[in-house]
């Protein structure tokens, strides 16, 4: 326990130090503000801009999770009939392992067209950019039960919805996780380039708006809110997996 | 008294694979008393999982009949309980949840239950008696192989079977934690009085344990040799130094150097 606050701790010391290595440069070098503002600059500009830089984060943080819940509640469901239908396995996977392909954000211009310059198109592009992810871990996850459980379940006499429940789904558990973690991530992305695109609120909107003005320590101040969205969302889940699945991680002697 | 009577007749079993068909066994025919202890000795790859398999009713004969207790098998009955070679432990639950899963499955509850003591303590009191009391809530992760195997033992005691089978259970544990697994499950033995059908390819254990040895031919497996084990019980340590015990274990060895199974150089 003791080690693992000495490695925070290690972190936390080292990033300090990056960040006073950072204004050291800018104050030596005499970097101008309108190319490189110095931390100190850009932690001012956060208090000034707090509301309007919650606003936006406010805007994108719902498309993300609408974004990323859609790419759930859709894609478990899906993944449990590519697993359980022969038809879907055989026919549907290949098709959309192919779809995962193409770079989900290239729909976005066409997906404003079709859906219009409001939420829904950046929903939509985070819902999709974050579904394969989770689709493809959760069929992994789902397939991965081995013949000696199968064995042991029909020597139980479990019936295939207790197969399903006892054994297949805990057993993805994991991978369904892993592929939350992914999905997350995507998500935050999605929503963003989908607001480059075209919009009239949210972080991505705001960084768009601050580079036409040529107002760099504006953007940075949305690099730091968008740091903040992505690390605390990614941990959000890190922490929901371990109260999920406690047994997993310790049993890898943990990461 | 609580075990099957298992009555195997002609019984065969052809698996169809890309590359043909393999006979696994051929025409094997075996009468294996109500509450005996039969342990199945033989080479590698000569069907022995394949034998277990068709009587827990995981897979169906190609050839030939099983009978339990003048009722034809198909699927796996009840009363049955495996134990396999790997202890096919769910890591997501605790050792106690893993001992009480058969109960869970079959929605048994305490007032089903003819002694009515709550599933726990029937699972603790069983965890007790493998040398568990206190492992509880541990996680399979947490515990060594022989634990994790007794784990298993525990898992298949709690449905209270009138057949207990086993493939290879000690297979994957050291040679000092194999030994006492044999006296814990001679123990329990003699406690439930099952019917009891033991695989493994070690010879000093099938005739330590058992009543009968039956030693199969390699591939296809058939009965080679079936023979009764007249050692008193309860056996312990000393029955490994009873000059029928080594006679029996010199019996079974010449069979297989007979077959070419064993051969020195
Ligand atoms: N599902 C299967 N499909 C094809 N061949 C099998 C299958 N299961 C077992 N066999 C074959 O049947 C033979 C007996 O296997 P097995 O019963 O596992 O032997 P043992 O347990 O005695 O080592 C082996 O040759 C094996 O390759
Ligand atoms: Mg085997």
């Amino acid at each position: 326990m003791s080690n693992k606050m000495a490695r925070s701790l290690s972190v936390v010391l080292t990033l300090l130090g990056l960040i006073a290595l950072w204004e050291l440069l800018c104050f030596v070098l005499e970097i101008p503000k309108y190319l490189l503002p110095t931390p100190t600059d850009i932690l001012q500009r956060i208090f000034v801009d707090w509301a309007m830089l919650v606003r936006h984060s406010g805007v994108t943080l719902v498309e993300i999770f609408a974004g990323f819940g859609l790419s759930i509640v859709i894609g478990i469901p899906f993944a449990i009939v590519v697993v359980y239908s022969k038809y879907a396995s055989q026919a549907f996977f290949p098709i959309l392992i192919g779809l995962q392909c193409i770079p989900m954000v290239s729909l976005a211009p066409l997906l404003i067209v079709w859906f219009g310059f409001g939420m829904l198109s950046k929903v939509l592009i985070a819902f999709l950019i974050s579904f394969f992810p989770i689709l493809v871990n959760t069929i992994a996850g789902l397939k991965s039960m081995e013949k000696d459980m199968f064995m042991l379940s029909q020597s139980l006499r479990a019936n295939s919805m207790q197969v399903f429940l006892y054994f297949r789904l805990p057993k993805a558990l994991p991978s369904i996780f892993a592929g939350f973690k992914v999905g997350i991530t995507l998500a935050v992305v999605g929503a963003v380039v989908a607001e480059f695109v075209s919009s009239e609120r949210g972080l991505g909107y705001l960084q768009l708006v601050a580079s036409s003005k040529l107002d760099v320590t504006l953007q940075f101040c949305v690099i730091v809110a968008l740091a903040i969205i992505g690390l605390g969302l990614y941990n959000l889940v890190s922490i929901l997996e371990r109260m999920s699945i406690p047994w997993y991680k310790a049993s890898r002697g943990g990461e | 008294m609580a075990g099957k009577h298992i009555v195997i007749q002609d019984m065969e079993k052809v698996f169809k694979t890309r590359s043909g068909d393999v006979q696994a066994l051929t025409k094997v025919n075996l009468d294996i008393e109500a509450s005996s202890f039969i342990s199945i000795v033989g080479p590698s790859g000569c069907g022995k999982s394949t034998l277990m398999n068709l009587l827990a009713g995981l897979e169906a004969p190609t050839g030939g009949t099983i009978v339990m207790d003048d009722k034809v098998v198909k699927g796996s009955e009840t009363g049955n309980a495996v134990v396999f070679q790997k202890d096919v432990l769910l890591e997501w639950r605790t050792v106690i949840e893993n001992v009480l899963l058969p109960l869970e499955l079959k929605n048994i509850t305490w007032f089903d239950r003819k002694d009515k003591k709550t599933n726990r303590d029937m699972a603790k009191e069983l965890l007790q008696m493998v040398g568990l009391e206190g492992f509880e809530d541990k996680y399979p992760f947490e515990m060594s192989g022989g634990m994790r195997q007794r784990v298993a033992i525990c898992r298949g005691l709690i449905q209270n079977p009138t057949l207990l089978m086993m493939d290879e259970p000690f297979g994957a544990l050291d040679a000092l934690t194999r030994e006492q697994m044999m006296y814990d499950l001679l123990k329990i033995y003699s406690k439930f009085k099952f019917t009891v059908i033991f695989i493994t390819h070690s010879i000093e254990e099938a005739v330590f344990l058992s009543d009968r040895v039956i030693v199969m031919s390699p591939r296809p497996g058939s009965v080679l040799k079936d023979i009764k084990i007249e050692l008193d019980r309860p056996r312990g340590i000393n029955s490994r130094k009873d000059q029928r015990f080594i006679q029996y274990v010199d019996e079974i060895r010449s069979v297989f150097q007979s077959q070419g199974v064993l051969s020195e150089v």
